[in-house]
């Protein structure tokens, strides 16, 4: 390329300039709640749709609440993992906001299909807050019923969910259960790194081309690990929907308001039977990828204290502080009952009993199997074996 | 001669710096392996000083770090990739055993694809689901790939190397939960020393009963040896090294002096390493086995949850159990 002449390739072709920062850029946000808590009526995303929310006080206390409740269960269950009582957790700090209003905006209806992060959306199903730590601890591998909650298993393997989420919602579609405004919709999670996977762009030629009732919901947190953005896209990610014909719009992932305000209207979108749509919640991993993780290898503390100034919580206690939806005592009392519940559930993790080794051989089949049986059979007989010894 | 002791991990990064050292078309590629040195650090510090065109964080897909490493190695480099645990190798399954296997033979020998896949495998840390797992037999039951895996900082250290300098794709399994343990390292052999890259190693010269093992497996195998010692039985212990091709020489000749034979490893059983060994003992060395070739082994259910991983894994009991059984028949 010749000095001085950016843009123009030898042979004359015009080169769109690469900007290394290409996928971070602009971050071209539907916000409703800014970081310093002002109100936004309405915010209009890149297709001209409106976004707004209309809740009522309690509403917004409701939101409120489950943001600081979200929170504080993460954080007891980072510290039982650092008190040796799980083997790993997978922290949503800084990523309640999407969760909340991600999960707020789902019906009763409607189907979830998490990664391993997804613990505020989970509380949002209602899920009993213990059921992950199961999985961290080491004694299950998630305990809750999927059909029940309409919430499936969490999944480690990246982006392999999104593959489930949409043949659900195909099925959800050959069910006749699309076209009404009581339609079933579904919502997949992933995050930034995901959207590298294989699994991850099948599901949106799936989703897109058999037009299944579905929400792709990244949670953009900015890192996979130590990989920053730049690792995984050279585009912002809300506009590969369009590669794959269907909507996308990035959304403030720190503001509960708007996460809920385009999920709810995608849901609706995907319930009426206009098929999938993509959200990028564009937010912030505070703390470290998991336990295991060091991030201060990869990222400066510069860039998470930017971050911290954008907190999810902090805007909208000073939203309800200003329009006086909520006094002091409110803010107490959730405060209270966080500590409550997050006491709770440290006394119910630390009694959770170690499963009895012979369950390992439950549930490989529906129906048994010989071998299996025959193995359940010596191992039981092995492990009476020690029994009285000092084994 | 420069020895130093280190642990496996540290073994396998000082053997991979190495092999970026001696030749300049290696490329390190995975997910981490950068700036992080890898979720297991065997990484560590190689990007900082080798550069990121050579040590490449690779975007999150597996499929696709397996995918571009043939097309890095048609182009004539050596690509060493990590997959960060075994149970994510599965979405990269297809690239290696549809396409890294099969490229030379049908090329008729005109695309070589040298190139290292690492995996951490198997399983004793207390990890979640899919960071466990033995993907041993998916592998070697591929024509075209070659299996190996190292149990002690010395073979880390030299087997890295070899497999690199290889020509052949070759699946590097890691057992995990030994990269923290520690021996002395000889770093100046030669690489193509006492032990060849597919050769099988006496570890513990025994005249009682012969036990073969790899990877995570050799170290309980020779606790269990040291154990029945002290009980008056000597067991002979051979590290296997590579899965495929197995090279059983050591094992046939050590079968035919102790009359018996027990096949370890963590994977299940059915259809398991252990039965491909068994059978082969069997044919070569009918007419000195004083009893069948028992297998111990993980069982044949999905890796369980990890509180009770140690029930899953073959330990020293279950080692010295089936010692003792094939002296009972
Ligand atoms: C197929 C697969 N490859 C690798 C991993 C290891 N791993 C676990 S989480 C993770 C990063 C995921 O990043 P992202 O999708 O952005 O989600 P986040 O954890 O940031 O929420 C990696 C590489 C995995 N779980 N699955």
């Amino acid at each position: 390329m010749a000095k001085g002449d950016p843009g123009v390739s030898s042979r004359g072709r015009r080169a769109a300039p690469r900007s290394k920062k290409g996928a971070t850029g602009d971050p071209q946000l539907v916000q409703l709640l800014t970081p310093e808590g002002e109100r936004i009526e309405s915010a209009t995303g890149p297709d001209g749709t409106e976004y707004r929310v209309d809740f009522t006080d309690e509403e917004y206390r409701g939101l409120y609440r489950d943001l600081v409740l979200v929170r504080k269960l993460d954080a007891e269950a980072t510290a039982l993992q650092r008190q040796g009582e799980l083997g790993l957790w997978a922290s949503l700090l800084g990523q309640e906001a999407a969760q909340v209003g991600s999960g707020r905006a789902l019906r009763t209806q409607d189907m979830a299909f998490p990664t391993y992060r997804e613990h505020g959306v989970l509380y949002c199903r209602g899920i009993d807050p213990i059921m992950p730590l199961g999985l961290f601890r080491g004694v299950d591998q998630g305990g809750w019923d999927p059909n029940e909650f309409k919430f499936n298993m969490y999944t480690i393997v990246i982006g392999a969910q999104t593959l489930h989420a949409t043949g659900y919602a195909m099925g959800v579609h050959m069910d006749g259960k699309t076209g009404t405004e009581d339609g079933e919709a579904v919502i997949a999670y992933f995050g930034d790194g995901a959207t590298s996977q294989g699994d991850v762009n099948e599901a949106f030629v799936w989703a897109s081309v058999f037009n299944a009732p579905l929400v792709f919901f990244c949670q953009n947190n900015q890192y996979a690990i130590s990989e920053p953005l730049e690792r995984q896209t050279r585009v912002p990610l809300y506009q590969r929907a369009g590669g794959f014909g269907f909507p996308g719009v990035r959304v403030d992932g720190n503001d509960v308001l708007a996460s809920y305000a385009v999920t709810r209207h995608a849901l609706d979108n995907a319930r009426l039977g206009q098929g999938p749509s993509l959200i990028e919640a564009y937010t912030y991993r505070m703390g470290a990828h998991t336990t295991s993780d060091d991030p201060t290898r990869y990222r400066i503390a510069s860039e998470v204290e930017a971050w911290q100034a954008k907190d999810p919580i902090a805007r909208m206690k000073a939203f309800l502080e200003k329009q006086q939806i909520a006094d002091a005592d409110f803010f107490a009392a959730v405060d209270e009952q966080a500590r409550t519940e997050s006491v709770h559930l440290r006394e119910r993790v630390l009694a959770m009993p170690n499963p009895e080794p012979v369950t390992m051989f439950d549930h490989v089949y529906p129906n048994g199997s010989p071998e299996l049986d025959e193995q359940r059979a010596q191992f039981t007989k092995y492990m009476e074996s020690f029994e009285g010894s000092a084994h | 001669m420069a020895t130093e002791t280190l642990t496996l991990g540290k073994a396998l990064n000082t053997g991979l710096r190495r092999a970026l050292e001696n030749d300049p078309k290696v490329v390190i590629m995975g997910e981490d392996v950068g700036k992080l040195g890898g979720v297991f650090r065997i990484t560590d510090g190689l990007q900082k000083d080798f550069g990121d065109q050579r040590v490449i964080d690779t975007p999150l897909a597996e499929s696709g770090i397996i995918g571009t490493a043939v097309g890095l190695a048609i182009r004539g480099f050596r690509p060493v990739c990590e997959i960060q645990f075994d149970g994510f190798v599965y979405p990269a399954y297809d690239q290696i055993v549809s396409q890294v296997a099969k490229m030379h033979y049908r090329s008729q020998g005109k695309v070589r694809i040298p190139m290292v896949i690492r995996i951490p495998f198997g399983g004793g840390i207390g990890a979640v689901e899919h960071h466990s797992e033995s993907p041993e037999a998916y592998f070697a039951h591929t024509a075209g790939l070659k299996v190996v895996s190292c149990a002690n900082p010395q073979d880390a250290y030299t087997m890295i190397q070899q497999a690199v300098a290889s020509d052949d794709p070759i699946v590097f399994l890691e057992p995990k939960r030994r990269y923290w343990e520690k021996d002395p390292v000889e770093l100046d052999g030669p690489l193509s020393g006492a032990y060849p890259l597919h050769s099988s190693r006496v570890v513990r010269p025994g005249t009682d009963a012969t036990v073969l093992a790899y990877g995570p497996m050799v170290r309980t195998c020779l606790d269990a040896a040291t154990a029945a010692a002290e009980d008056g039985r000597e067991l002979e212990v051979i590290d296997l090294r590579s899965l495929s091709p197995l090279d059983l020489t050591a094992a046939y000749e050590s079968v035919k002096r102790t009359g018996r034979c027990v096949v370890v490893h963590e994977a299940p059983g059915n259809l398991g390493l252990g039965s491909e060994i068994a059978a082969r003992i069997t044919e070569e060395c009918f007419y000195s086995l004083e009893s069948p070739v028992l297998r111990v082994t993980g069982f044949d259910t999905p890796y369980p949850a990890s509180r009770v991983e140690e029930e899953y894994l073959p330990d020293l009991d279950r080692v010295l159990d089936a010692v003792d059984r094939t002296f009972g028949w």
